[in-house]
Parts: C-alpha cells; sequence; structure tokens
C-alpha cells in the first residue's frame, strides 16, 4: 500500500529532511507518525501524496512509484487517497456539501451521483444537518469533519492526516479522532501525522517515529518500549 | 451547467470587485489603443481621399488625328497601373478654362484662336499612386509620338509619398507600443486574479484536479473579462467618435470588421494572459 524503501529527501537549501527511511504501511492499517515538529512527518506525507519526490530511494503508493511518476498521473494518485490538514483547507466561499461535492467533480464522477455520494459522507462524520452552512460559518471541529468527508468521498484506500487536531480543543479532537478510528475500522488505512503523545498512547496502533528526518522507531518491528517516543 | 462554465461564472460572483476591475483595466487599455485606432483610420481616410487626386496629364501635339489619339487611349487604359484614360479636347480645355478660371474669362473670351493643347487624363489605381509609379506611367507616356508633353505635379506626389511613409511606420511603432502596454496591463490585471485564488488552486490540486481541469475555467473567464472589456472600449471609443464627429471634425468610425478585431484582441489577450498566468502558477506549486 505504502512503502518507503531507503528513502532520502534532501531540503532544496541544503541538508536532509529525510534520512535512509524505510517502512511499510499495509492495507487498512492505522500507523500514527510521530515527532517533533521538522523532524520529517509532513514531508513523508508529501512524499506520499507526490507533493515532493524523494532526492533517493523508492516510494510506493498505491500501485504509484512517486519517484519516477509523470506529473500527468500525480491527480490520479491523489484521487486513490485522502488528505487531511492541520488547517482543513476548505474553499471558504462554499458550502459544506460544495466543498465535498468538489473533490468529486474534479474527478469527472456522474453528476447525478454526486448528491447522494456527498450526503452519505456528510452523514458519516455527523454533519449532514449542516450541509448548507458555509465553512466560515463552521466551527473548527465541524471544518475539520467536513475536510474528512472530502477525503472520503472519493473512497479512498488511504486516507492521510497530517496534524488533523493540531488546532483544535479536546472534545473536538477526541471526536476527530474517533471519526479516524471509525474510518479505520471500514477498512481504510490511515496514516496521521502527530506530535500529540497523549493521543498515540491512547490508540492501539501503530507508531513510526522520526528524529530529525531519520526514522528512530516503528512499533511494528522494534520491540515495545514501556516509555513510547520519549526522547 | 457545464462544470467549466459555473466555475468561471462564480469567479465573477464571488470576487465582483476584482472582476469589476480586471474588466474595467482592460477597457481602458483597450481604449487607448482605440482611440489611437480611431486616429490612423481617419489618417488613412484623409491620406486616400488626397492619393484620389492624383493624376497624369499627357499633352498633345496639335493636329493629332483622332484615330491615332483613339488608339492610344485604348493602349493607355490597357496599361495595369491605370484606372482609367480619358480624352479632352481642346475645345473642351477651354470650356473647362473659362468656367475654372473665372479672373481670366474676359481674356479667354477674346481669344481668336485656342490655344489649349487636347490631351489625356490619366487616373491611377489604388495602389499605384505612388511618386515611383507615377514617374514610370509618365515615362511610358512620353514615349508616345503624338504626346508633346507630361505633366503630374512631381513634387506634391512625392510629398505625399513621403507622408504616407511617415503616417505608416508612425501607425506601427506607436500602435505597437500602444498594444504592449494593454497586453502588459491585462496580463497584469489576469495575474492578480489568478494569485487571488492561489490557495483555492492548490486545494483543488490535492484533491485530484488535473491541471487542464484547474485551467479551463480561468481561461474561459480571461476571455470573458477579455471580451467584455473590447466591448466597453468600442463602446468608448465610439463616444469619443461622436463627440469629435460633432464637435470637431468629421471623422470616421472603424469598420465592423475593425471594431470586431478590437472586441478579438481583447478576448485573445485575456485568454493568453491567464493561460501564462495559471501556467506558471501551476509550474511553481
Amino acid at each position: 500500500m505504502i512503502k518507503f524503501t531507503n528513502v532520502f529527501k534532501a531540503f532544496p537549501k541544503g541538508g536532509l529532511a529525510l534520512k535512509d527511511v524505510s517502512f511499510h504501511i499495509a492495507k487498512g492499517e492505522f500507523a500514527f507518525l510521530t515527532g517533533h515538529s521538522g523532524a520529517g512527518k509532513s514531508t513523508v506525507l508529501k512524499l506520499i501524496y507526490a507533493e515532493e519526490r524523494p532526492t533517493a530511494g523508492e516510494v510506493r503508493v498505491s500501485g504509484y512509484n512517486v519517484t519516477q511518476i509523470r506529473p500527468r498521473e500525480v491527480p490520479l494518485l491523489r484521487r486513490r487517497l485522502g488528505i487531511v490538514f492541520q488547517d482543513f483547507r476548505l474553499l471558504e466561499d462554499r458550502t459544506a456539501e460544495e466543498n465535498v461535492a468538489f473533490a468529486l467533480e474534479v474527478t469527472g464522477a456522474r453528476r447525478s451521483t454526486i448528491a447522494a455520494r456527498v450526503m452519505r459522507v456528510l452523514t458519516q462524520v455527523g454533519l449532514a444537518a449542516k450541509a448548507q452552512a458555509y465553512s466560515r460559518e463552521l466551527s473548527g471541529g465541524e471544518q475539520q469533519r467536513v475536510a474528512i468527508a472530502r477525503a472520503l468521498v472519493n473512497e479512498p484506500t488511504v486516507l492521510l492526516a497530517d496534524e488533523p487536531t493540531g488546532n483544535l480543543d479536546d472534545r473536538a479532537t477526541r471526536g476527530v479522532v474517533q471519526l479516524l478510528r471509525d474510518i479505520n475500522a471500514s477498512g481504510t488505512a490511515v496514516a496521521m501525522a502527530t506530535h500529540d503523545l497523549d493521543l498515540v498512547r491512547q490508540a492501539p496502533y501503530r507508531v513510526i517515529e522520526l528524529q530529525e528526518g531519520a526514522l528512530v522507531y516503528d512499533s511494528a518491528v522494534d520491540e515495545p518500549r514501556d516509555q513510547a517516543a520519549a526522547p | 451547467m457545464n462544470l467549466v462554465v459555473r466555475e468561471a461564472l462564480l469567479a465573477f460572483k464571488r470576487a465582483p470587485l476584482l472582476s469589476a476591475l480586471s474588466v474595467t483595466t482592460i477597457a481602458f487599455s483597450l481604449f487607448v489603443l482605440g482611440l489611437f485606432g480611431l486616429v490612423a483610420v481617419n489618417l488613412q481616410d484623409a491620406l486616400r481621399s488626397v492619393a484620389e487626386r492624383v493624376e497624369i496629364v499627357a499633352y498633345l501635339l496639335p493636329g493629332t488625328p483622332i484615330e491615332a489619339t483613339a488608339a492610344g487611349l485604348k493602349d493607355i487604359e490597357a496599361f495595369p497601373e491605370v484606372q482609367a484614360a480619358s480624352y479632352v479636347s481642346e475645345e473642351e480645355a477651354l470650356t473647362r478654362a473659362r468656367a475654372e478660371l473665372v479672373e481670366f474669362r474676359d481674356v479667354l473670351r477674346e481669344l481668336e484662336r485656342n490655344p489649349l493643347p487636347a490631351s489625356i487624363e490619366v487616373k491611377l489605381k489604388p495602389g499605384f499612386r505612388d511618386a515611383d509609379h507615377v514617374t514610370a506611367v509618365a515615362e511610358r507616356l512620353r514615349g508616345f509620338g503624338f504626346v508633346d508633353d507630361v505633366r503630374f505635379g512631381r513634387d506634391w506626389v512625392e510629398k505625399l509619398d513621403r507622408l504616407r511613409q511617415l503616417a505608416a511606420a508612425v501607425g506601427i511603432v506607436v500602435g505597437a507600443a500602444f498594444a504592449a502596454v494593454a497586453i502588459i496591463i491585462i496580463g497584469t490585471t489576469i495575474r492578480m486574479a489568478v494569485l487571488q485564488r492561489g490557495r483555492e488552486i492548490a486545494i483543488m490540486r490535492l484533491v485530484g484536479a488535473t491541471d487542464g481541469f484547474i485551467r479551463r475555467p480561468f481561461l474561459l473567464q480571461g476571455a470573458i473579462k477579455g471580451l467584455l472589456g473590447g466591448l466597453a472600449a468600442v463602446g468608448l471609443s465610439f463616444a469619443a467618435y461622436a463627440l469629435i464627429d460633432r464637435y470637431l471634425i468629421q471623422a470616421a468610425f472603424f469598420t465592423r470588421e475593425q471594431a470586431a478585431a478590437i472586441v478579438g484582441f481583447g478576448a485573445l489577450i485575456g485568454l493568453l494572459g491567464s493561460a501564462t498566468s495559471v501556467g506558471r502558477h501551476l509550474k511553481r506549486v
């Protein structure tokens, strides 16, 4: 599903963002990417959705080789992924419904099916009642739910989440994490970058920890440690 | 509604002020170009009507038999440069002189003998009314045995030539400068519209929109803005023309084709401006 093999990524101005990173996230798995800010979590995610190309090594995602992917294929890869960010990245002058529908429209989905599919995912994230609300009228937690609905509407095999709870209060955070767990339970792999260690400890999922661009711990490979990710 | 059309029109709805500003900027850039075009069109018209008066007169030797004249006239009419050649008899010349030279009427009336020669007046086709062609035709006319002298106002034709060249040179240089300024201003305006939506473009890409999908609404929007700006520019030019025509001097307006060309030019710059701006933006992010 997602496979990093000896991946290096150089910063444009010199220095390495990732140093020899290898891991494999299987279909249906839930993995946390942890580490301090600047450790390389976002770079890993950017490599997965082909925003960046590896300097060396191989990144394979859902049948695509990101190292050699052609620009034309990038949109096709992204349609197989759902991506969620800390800052939601919704189109502010569109309603929740339109934001979600937009992700279907760009893929050329059949017009007649769009409304039903949009309502289904909005119901799944618990926002069916606010379908007509503009994103600026929604709370942070609600906006993130819309973003998750948008990420889900194309039925991705992997959901990528880059600090999805970074801008949310505790209650909204718990809601979003529960939502991601439900999504994972229905078969979608989830890769979530976070530096919130409490969150990581509370969930029984795989942890991949980065430190200054190097993979220092992978709970799927390494011995479990009592003080998980306490540098 | 088609998705591309919907997205393009939505942009007008979402950023009405910026859209109106773009259209206004385009309209005024093209209006300046249009004003210059009006000057050029009218100058051309004036020069053309002056050039219509270019004429070569071949004076005939006295006593030339009418048959020879008629045959010569046919030959001259067959010249590729010649539009029309007409024979003016001695009597006709005198009648004209009496009518035109009022102050000499008495002198002309008391003449015992008509001193004026018969002549052939030659008009050239448009495009041949310049010094080189006129001189060439005049030389050929001199070759006819019955032609005594040929006159065509060499100085005047040469001055007209120079004026025409000057008008053309100024037209090309100033026109190109105005067009370049219009292109730059319109390009910048369109670029602002693209930059304003940079965030949106980034989001579109994240959810898997192809570059073509992102580009198309922008192209349509740019073309629409250019088209509207072009129409407004033609409207403004017409208003300017109407005022000039009414209060200053009688003037000519663009032909339908020329007006359509201004609108088309606007649409084209809008389209190309959008294409390059979006293209550059897509390449960068």
